[in-house]
């Protein structure tokens, strides 16, 4: 069973790891103890202190908050809605649904044609960080990604106890 | 062989009805038994316990490796017998060993999506009492490519051999290769004009086409005949048999060595290890719960040379549900899946389910474990009727792979969200490429010979990227974990096409934080055919990905072609011809060193055959892959290296990296982190002053959904999708809160509707 330092899981979320080092870890049996230090990596340096229950994306994170209550927050420290509903509904959108729009990331023959396929940007509400990029036909429901199932995770798998506010 | 039963006593003994199973069972009910024990106790044979493992690991493990060790060696050897490159360069073939009843208990490397495949043409026989008739003896030889049966499209071939040992089948060895050509109506392995079962080239049943490991003169004489290129069809039907046989050989002898009741000892236990394994890596590596993603790939028939009522725009769609189960259980569910189609794309179930074992054998279970123990841990659900699970024998599957490699896209995204929430950043993958362009065609070759070419440069395309570095550029393709891009002077020879350039192709990749694996393209000129078609085959209007955590999806295609070129002309007066890569094709600049007939560049990247002389120009574009994260949080350094090393024209650069870029006398790229780092916070500000809440969007995208207001292939979607789910259905008018009399039918949309009457489906 591989194990790793802490230094090493900071090098792995910054992307700086030395990519010999990377190809080992890709070939080699997980180490139990990842999770934690990730998780106690990303605590640190997210600048408020709801605990972090699991992260949802690069800058999102499902917290728990002192009322019980658990939500999608963004590491700039908007808060978005209920982990049960989907961030994205609460987010701001940017569609690219023309040519002209569509033209100003690709050249005109290597971009989707609007007629068949647009692309939806979601922007946080506070940061403007882009969290996620949708490619999809007009229509399309906005899709929840994501829905894990926080207590059986740790309860039954972890077998370690939720982090809880102070 | 000589412990074996003499085959005349084999022989004498299935005369008189005596089983080949096991324990004097037929073939049928052993796999009868298989399923329900299996069924009923929730482990592979039931096996509770692995007795012999636990009791003996060190000679356990000897004989994992013996026969893991065996067939990779059976592969690479016998892959030298091939002439076709397609085989010999890119190792599309692959070898598996199987348990009497069908169930794969070790592979080689290569083309494994066949692992399912070819276990599935077993069964066939098993199930329709092969066993009596035509009979199955030692020595026989039987051959499959029927993909209704057991496979993903004609042009793979089975060689399936049995295994005896004392008169009683021990197991079967399954070998297979991706032949350059299969008789369909054009030519090339995956052929586009296809519409129906009937016009995709030859098609063998699990025919026994050979006996005493000798194939049968009538055999030899009609699949040679039904083919276009003959040498390369004789050479990889000896490759598979030479492979198969070698395995034969080994099982024969670790039999041997071990003794028989080891060696069936140890086929149960390292199925049920497989499965064991399966569910600890999903334990280890996921988190219970629901992971949904989606992808679609266009298919624009509209203007296409095919029948009738083939002709019309649509789109495939792979709404993809990932359920991670309390108990580590893995299931996939498709529900929501559009309508099979009149064209060249349907897939049989087992193409898909075969297909994901391949892709997690790059990352859930990346080690040489692969067996059923894994099919056994999962689930699938795909809906009858859809392009995933037609229910009609007449559909068409030469290139199922338009869609497959798309369909699977989603699964890549859905495990890498749960690897990024877990920590284990090094598995995040955004996704695979398109794999796409396929350059096909064929005619007189160079050499005079009736030909057909399916260039697998598409065997290395970009990679997607992960959560901590870029996707590898022009590096791989889903359905062979082995790809290679090939030689050009090998293609060269198997093509009658002379290279005038193969360059990395900018702003293919996704864009993101780390980006995509770019693509890249060949400009490829047609020289000393004598008489010679060709056709594209690749997404045009549409990204078949979506990108992952902020990224975006690869470029979509396009194709270009040049005929009645003056090249000629000018090699002769040593002017400048087009030469390199179509790099920016805004600005396109081949034009500017030719004068031509016809040029042709546009988004329609599905063709059929068209006439190609010589001079003739065809574009070859390799798709790339897609991106993760913001693309404002790229590294200043990693931009400039991008336009220096040519994966990014430097406008864009500008525009989605924010990247402010000057370029010194030498013509470098110079990229500023000061005042990128201001650019970019203006960006932010232009985002949020752009954009809209996503609720208040959602209200304006309503208003459009109930007037209808979307093109054909957009509606026909939809329609296709819900005519076979009432799910999905519902779950589209409950997102959108439409009226409950909104609806949407293939029949109000005025495109052909030929064979959707015909509803099997039971909702």
């Amino acid at each position: 069973m591989a194990e790793y330092d802490r230094r090493t899981i900071e090098e792995l979320v910054d992307g700086t790891i030395d990519f010999y080092k990377l190809k080992d870890m890709l070939s080699n049996f997980k180490d139990k103890n990842r999770f934690e230090t990730y998780l106690s990596i990303l605590q640190e340096r997210v600048p408020w202190s709801d605990p972090i229950l699991l992260p949802v994306g690069l800058h999102l994170y499902i917290v728990q908050k002192q009322d019980g209550s658990r939500i999608v927050k963004c590491d700039c420290g908007h808060e978005f809605c209920d982990e049960k509903d989907n961030w994205k509904l609460h987010s701001m959108i940017h569609v690219r649904d023309t040519e002209e729009k569509m033209s100003e990331i690709y050249p005109k023959l290597l971009a989707p044609d609007p007629q068949w396929q647009v692309i939806r940007e979601y922007y946080c509400p506070s940061c403007a960080t882009q969290l996620e990029v949708e490619a999809v036909t007009p229509w399309y429901p906005i899709i929840k990604d994501f829905e894990p199932d926080i207590d059986t995770f740790y309860n039954e798998w972890l077998q370690r106890p939720l982090p809880i506010g102070e | 062989m000589s412990i074996n039963l003499s085959k005349k006593q084999q022989a004498l003994s299935q005369l008189k009805g005596n089983p080949i199973g096991w324990e004097g069972k037929t073939l049928k009910q052993m796999r009868q038994d298989m399923d329900e024990v299996s069924r009923s106790t929730g482990h592979y044979a039931g096996l509770e316990t692995l007795p012999f493992k636990e009791a003996n690991p060190i000679r356990y493990e000897k004989i994992f490796a013996k026969l893991r060790g065996g067939v990779v060696h059976a592969r690479e050897t016998a892959k030298k017998v091939a002439a076709s490159p397609i085989v010999e360069q890119e190792g599309e073939l692959c070898f598996t060993l199987y348990t009497p009843e069908a169930d794969s208990v070790v592979t080689s490397t290569g083309i494994i999506i066949h692992v399912g495949t070819m276990g599935a043409a077993i069964k066939y026989m098993i199930n329709n009492d092969y066993e009596q008739n035509p009979g199955i003896a030692d020595g026989d030889i039987f051959c499959n490519n029927d993909c209704q049966i057991g496979n993903v499209h004609p042009c793979d071939i089975h060689t399936i051999v049995p295994i005896f040992w004392e008169g009683e089948l021990i197991g079967w060895v399954g070998g297979v290769t991706h032949v350059i050509d299969v008789g369909a109506t054009s030519p090339g392995s995956m052929s586009v004009g296809p519409v129906s079962r009937y016009d995709d080239g030859y098609q063998v049943a699990c025919r026994k086409v050979g006996q005493d490991d000798t194939l049968s003169k009538d055999w030899l004489i009609e699949s040679q005949r039904s083919v276009r290129t003959t040498k390369y069809w004789v050479l990889d039907e000896k490759t598979r048999i030479a492979g198969c046989h070698m395995i034969r050989d080994l099982v024969l002898n670790i039999v041997k060595e071990e003794g028989v009741d080891a060696y069936k000892d140890f086929v149960r236990e390292v199925i049920e290890d497989g499965r064991r394994g399966f569910i600890n890596q999903v334990k280890t590596l996921l988190i219970p719960g629901k992971y949904r993603q989606v992808s679609f790939v266009d298919v624009p028939y509209k203007n296409l040379n095919v029948p009738p009522y083939a002709r019309l725009d649509t789109i495939m769609h792979a709404p993809t549900e990932v359920t991670v189960h309390n108990n580590g259980k893995f299931e996939i569910d498709f529900d929501g899946a559009n309508r099979w189609g009149w064209h060249s794309y349907n897939a049989t179930p087992v193409a898909i389910t075969s297909g994901i074992w391949v892709m997690m054998s790059q990352t859930l279970i990346p080690n040489d474990r692969v067996n059923d123990g894994a099919y056994y841990a999962s689930q699938f659900d795909l809906p009858y009727g859809s392009w995933l699970h037609p229910d009609d024998i007449r559909t068409a599957h030469s290139y199922s792979w338009h869609f497959l490699v798309s369909a699977w896209s989603p699964i890549w995204r859905a495990l890498s969200r749960n690897y990024f929430a877990r920590g284990y950043l090094e598995e995040v993958n955004a996704g695979n490429a398109n794999t796409s362009n396929w350059l096909q065609g064929g005619g007189i070759n160079q050499f005079g010979e009736i030909h057909a070419v399916n260039s697998f440069e598409s065997s290395a395309e970009g990679v997607g990227a992960s959560a901590v570095k870029d996707g590898i550029s022009h590096a791989a393709a889903i359905w062979n974990p082995e790809g290679d891009m090939g030689d050009m002077e090998i293609w060269e020879l198997a093509e009658p096409l002379l290279y005038l350039g193969r360059n990395i192709k900018p702003n293919t990749a996704g864009y993101g934080k780390y980006r995509g694996g770019s693509g890249y393209e060949s400009l490829r000129m047609v020289y000393g055919a004598k008489d010679w078609t060709m056709y594209f085959m690749g997404n045009g209007y549409m990204a078949s990905d979506c990108g992952l955590m902020g990224g975006y999806p690869a470029a979509s295609g396009y194709r270009f072609e040049a005929h009645g070129t003056d090249i000629k002309e000018r090699i002769e007066q040593r002017l400048p011809i087009p030469t390199g890569g179509d790099s920016d094709p805004d600005y396109p600049e081949y034009e500017e060193n030719m004068d031509a007939k016809e040029i042709i560049r546009d988004k329609q990247s599905i063709t059929t055959e068209t006439v190609y002389e010589n001079y003739d120009l065809y574009l070859n574009y390799l798709r790339g892959g897609p991106g993760f994260g913001d693309p404002l949080e790229r590294k200043p350094s990693m931009i400039q290296d991008d336009l220096n090393e040519g994966h990014l024209l430097p406008r864009y650069a500008e525009k989605v990296y924010g990247a402010v870029v000057t370029q010194n006398d030498k013509g470098h790229y110079l990229v500023d982190e000061e005042k990128t780092s201001l650019r970019r916070a203006e960006i932010r500000k232009e985002r949020l002053h752009k954009a809209i809440p996503a609720q208040q969007w959602m209200e304006s995208e309503r208003e459009k959904i109930i007037n209808k207001e979307a093109s054909v292939q957009v509606r026909h979607m939809y329609a296709g999708s819900f005519a076979l789910s009432e799910r999905f259905n519902a779950e589209f008018t409950e997102f959108w809160n439409l009226p409950v009399e909104w609806k949407l039918t293939e029949d109000e949309l005025e495109v052909p509707v030929f064979g959707a009457k015909i509803n099997k489906n039971p909702s």
